[in-house]
């Protein structure tokens, strides 16, 4: 036992050092308490002495010091204020502290003196304000054991693993035990604490339900995830959290220091990247993340924040990573390096790649009709080449519509001070990218739009004070892919449309009959119509019923669609919906009397065979009964051709289509499948042609029509509403 | 029955159990534990013929430490076979339920 003695007098010895450098230290602070290096020695010195405590298993020591660090460690980060009234409470804390260590080198073994435990606690709910948590009780401690920095200095190189496990997982067949068992065949659990804090009372505990918590202090060389593989099984009965050892955070440090800095790579990447998370962590982040977005009930944080919170990555990891982001990003933007090129040249090169397209196509024809198997394989990776070409070459022209969306901010500061309106402009999505031919286009129909907002939709400061709104209004610009399209859309917080003032115009401009029995969304519809205003006093901003009809015809012109959706008091929401690009798309080849037709692939839904069970037709009334739901329908080859080919009964299909919330089949004979779609615009001569957008060449030499199939919907729905409806 | 209920005298029990604690005993078991808990200010569990032991069945143990606890009865566990030794050594549960723990020089080997 002599080696104990000695290492106790060491023990002895090293306290009263440090708690005689604490005092000094204390003393100090008073007169300079900004001296950073002196608050960190005071750290270091209840740190040590709780340490070396807990070698020799000294709880009292222990429990006391683990507040008075936890404090310090505030007052290091500059979380906590240090001031004349906590210098003397440390120094209180100091004085008792040198007790507590003389009782326990007295008397190892005796419980503490009432005396000095109500002087732990007191100085405890001094010093961090509350009553002292009661840590030493039974299991379940796990702050201590959890709390990174301050923790254990013994776990410095231990995992930390914790389970909670569901009430079902013992129903769902899980063995909480057969996991750690597989657990320690992985490496050693230094230490395991389980808990049950909420296991009912006798009468109320199911003894199939689970109530068990486990945390578990593991050392192992085993990546994190190696280990999270363990509780794979577990997944969905458990909340796993596993907090990478501290010693590993130096490892996690300069592996994100060796990360590459060519491109910028999101928080959830990099720390995938480097081990410290999993797969899970990240989307169980982003899940959350996610949901507080929806529910708007807490503030969305971000991703970094929850990783922490959760307990998988501590907080200095996340630090370097979003450093190491910020400098990648400027290194990104200093060295990007841009050519400019002539628009004409580069319009050229996207014609030659339609064209590079629609021969590849050619070829495979050729190949697939004289069957040569192996010059099959050399098509099909050019092909996939062709297929490559296409794509770079239309990014090239996808620009960041944040640059369109930024000189709104003028016209929204100049046109607020003319009305004399408080409106702030947000932006957002402004990274989303389109084809620069689009947004050329797309600059005057949101101009229109947006003033449309500032004018008629934000009310004046006084009014919005008097219906409890801040005076100040915002419009939102928001943008974002969604299927093929890019989706824009102007968001105001002002008045919302009044359905009452639109109705009475248009019946006095006989845009309608007073007995009308729209819609609420038909209503709101009516301000694209021509020669509509609401507003009585037409200003040089607008008022003057011309525009909305023209950014609606604007933006079907580029094969888009608009659509509002308003709230009396709280805005109006206005989308516009546009395809990514105009040069190229992926289309479904269908024919019809011999005549082959493309359907951009986007919005074919479904296709079915028109003799299946589940689908009906209904010749005189118009309508197909697929599976329960009526749906219009066209058949192409008579709504293009003549409807006399009725003779030869061939088989027959429906290819359902969609359009927003509209859907119609279309009735056509055969069905190609995909075809790479180079589109063509038709001459002058066809622009007023409806239901067809443009044309493609085949790869046989064909042509092929490229369908408007927002017109033909209108088209089926109008003509299924003219059969259906009651003669009048 | 997997559990035989001795009386020694009035309000002591020994309590014997036989088998597997497992999910598919636990609802059983926990029925007799409970009646006993009610009825007695003194409980002796042997554990010497549990022949399987899971997170169902530690489970009823940490249930009947705590209560007994809340409840000032008096709880030991006794003759503890080797399936409860090696999960008490695995949750490191030893301290917590305070009871001697006997071993056999050979249980590991077996």
């Amino acid at each position: 036992m002599s080696d104990f003695d000695s290492a106790l007098k060491i023990f002895a010895q090293e306290a009263e050092q440090l708690l005689q450098d604490m005092e000094s230290a204390l003393l100090t602070l008073e007169t300079d308490p900004n001296d950073g290096e002196t608050i960190n020695s005071l750290f270091r010195a209840m740190h040590t002495i709780k340490g070396s405590a807990g070698l020799f298993g000294f709880n009292p020591i222990v429990a006391f010091t683990h507040e008075a660090e936890s404090v310090l460690d505030k007052v290091r980060n500059g979380e906590q204020a240090i001031d004349a009234g906590l210098i003397s409470v440390l120094l209180d804390s100091k004085d008792h502290t040198a007790k507590l260590v003389e009782h326990c080198l007295n008397c190892p073994d005796a419980a503490l003196p009432d005396e000095l435990a109500a002087t732990s606690s007191s100085l405890i709910q001094r010093l961090t304000g509350k009553s002292p948590a009661h840590t030493l009780q039974s299991t379940d401690i796990p702050s201590p054991l959890l709390s990174e920095g301050g923790g254990n200095m013994s776990l410095d190189d231990s995992w930390l693993i914790s389970l909670d496990f569901k009430y079902d997982a013992l129903r769902n067949g899980m063995d909480p035990l057969s996991f750690l068992r597989y657990l320690k065949t992985l490496g050693e659990i230094k230490d395991i604490l389980t808990f049950f804090p909420d296991m009912p009372q006798d009468a109320e505990m199911n003894p199939e339900s689970c109530y068990l918590h486990f945390k578990i202090a593991f050392n192992s060389d085993a990546s994190k995830q190696t280990i999270e593989a363990v509780f794979e099984f577990a997944a969905d009965d458990c909340d796993i959290k596993i907090l990478p050892p501290n010693s590993k955070v130096n490892d996690y440090l300069q592996l994100l220091d060796a990360l590459d800095e060519d491109h910028v790579s999101r928080l959830g990447d990099m720390l995938l990247q480097i081990g410290a998370l999993t797969a899970n962590d990240v989307t169980h982040a982003l899940n959350r993340q996610a949901r507080a977005r929806q529910t708007d009930m807490e503030p969305v944080k971000p991703i970094g924040e929850i990783l922490i919170e959760q307990q998988v990555v501590q907080q200095p990891v996340v630090d370097q990573a979003l450093k190491k982001q910020e400098q990648t990003k400027q290194k990104v933007a200093a060295e990007s390096n841009y050519i400019r090129v002539d628009a004409g040249k580069l319009g050229h090169l996207i014609n030659l790649v339609g064209e590079l397209v629609i021969s590849s196509a050619a070829m495979n024809l050729i190949v697939d009709r004289h069957g040569l198997s192996d010059a099959g394989d050399v098509a099909a990776s050019m092909n996939s080449l062709v297929n490559a070409i296409r794509d770079t070459a239309l990014e090239l022209r996808m620009v960041q519509i944040g640059e369109t969306f930024s000189r709104f901010r003028r016209v929204v500061r100049d046109v607020s001070n003319e009305l004399g309106k408080e409106i702030e402009l947000k932006i957002y999505g402004g990274e989303t990218e389109l084809d620069k031919t689009v947004v050329e286009k797309i600059n005057d129909p949101l101009t229109h739009l947006i003033r449309n907002s500032l004018d008629h939709g934000i009310e004046s400061p006084e009014q919005r004070l008097a219906a409890g709104k801040p005076a100040q209004g915002s419009v939102q610009l928001n943008a974002y892919h969604e299927s093929g399209h890019i989706v824009i859309q102007i968001a105001d917080d002002g008045a919302g449309l009044d359905s009452e003032k639109i109705v009475a115009k248009a019946i006095a401009n006989g845009l309608i009959k007073p007995d009308h029995g729209l819609s609420q969304q038909e209503i709101y519809n009516l301000i694209f119509a021509a020669g509509l205003s609401t507003k009585e006093q037409a200003t040089n901003l607008s008022g003057r019923g011309v525009g909305m009809d023209v950014v609606k015809k604007n933006i079907e012109a580029l094969r888009g669609s608009v659509s509002i959706a308003s709230f009396p008091g709280e805005g109006t929401t206005i989308s516009i919906k546009l395809p990514l690009t105009l040069a190229i798309i992926d289309g479904f080849m269908v024919g019809a009397n011999e005549v082959r037709y493309i359907i951009p692939l986007n919005m074919v839904d479904e296709c079915i065979e028109m003799d299946a069970r589940e689908c009906e037709i209904n010749e005189t009334e118009h309508y197909i009964n697929l599976r329960g739901h009526a749906l219009p329908y066209l058949r192409l080859g008579d709504y293009f051709h003549d409807p006399k080919t009725e003779s030869a009964k061939k088989r027959e299909s429906v290819v359902v289509v969609k359009f927003g919330q509209d859907k119609a089949g279309l009735v056509v004979d055969a069905l190609h499948g995909e075809h790479q779609t180079v589109i063509k615009p038709l001459g002058k001569l066809f622009e007023k042609l409806k239901c067809i957008t443009g044309a493609t060449v085949l790869g046989d030499g064909n042509v092929a029509l490229i369908l408007d199939v927002q017109g033909l919907i209108e088209t089926a729905i109008t003509r299924r509403k003219r059969t259906a409806a009651p003669p009048a | 029955m997997s559990i035989e209920v001795k009386q020694l005298k009035k309000a002591v029990a020994n309590l014997v159990v036989a088998g597997e604690m497992t999910i598919y005993t636990a609802l059983e078991q926990k029925t007799v534990f409970s009646k006993c808990l009610d009825h007695n200010k003194e409980l002796q569990i042997d554990l010497s013929a549990v022949s399987e032991i899971d997170s169902a069945g530690l489970q009823l143990l940490l249930l009947l430490k705590r209560e007994a606890n809340q409840r000032h009865i008096k709880l030991s566990l006794i003759n503890h076979s080797q399936a409860v030794v090696e999960v008490f050594e695995l949750l490191n549960l030893g301290n917590h339920f305070g009871d001697p723990i006997v071993l056999s020089a050979n249980w590991k080997s077996t």
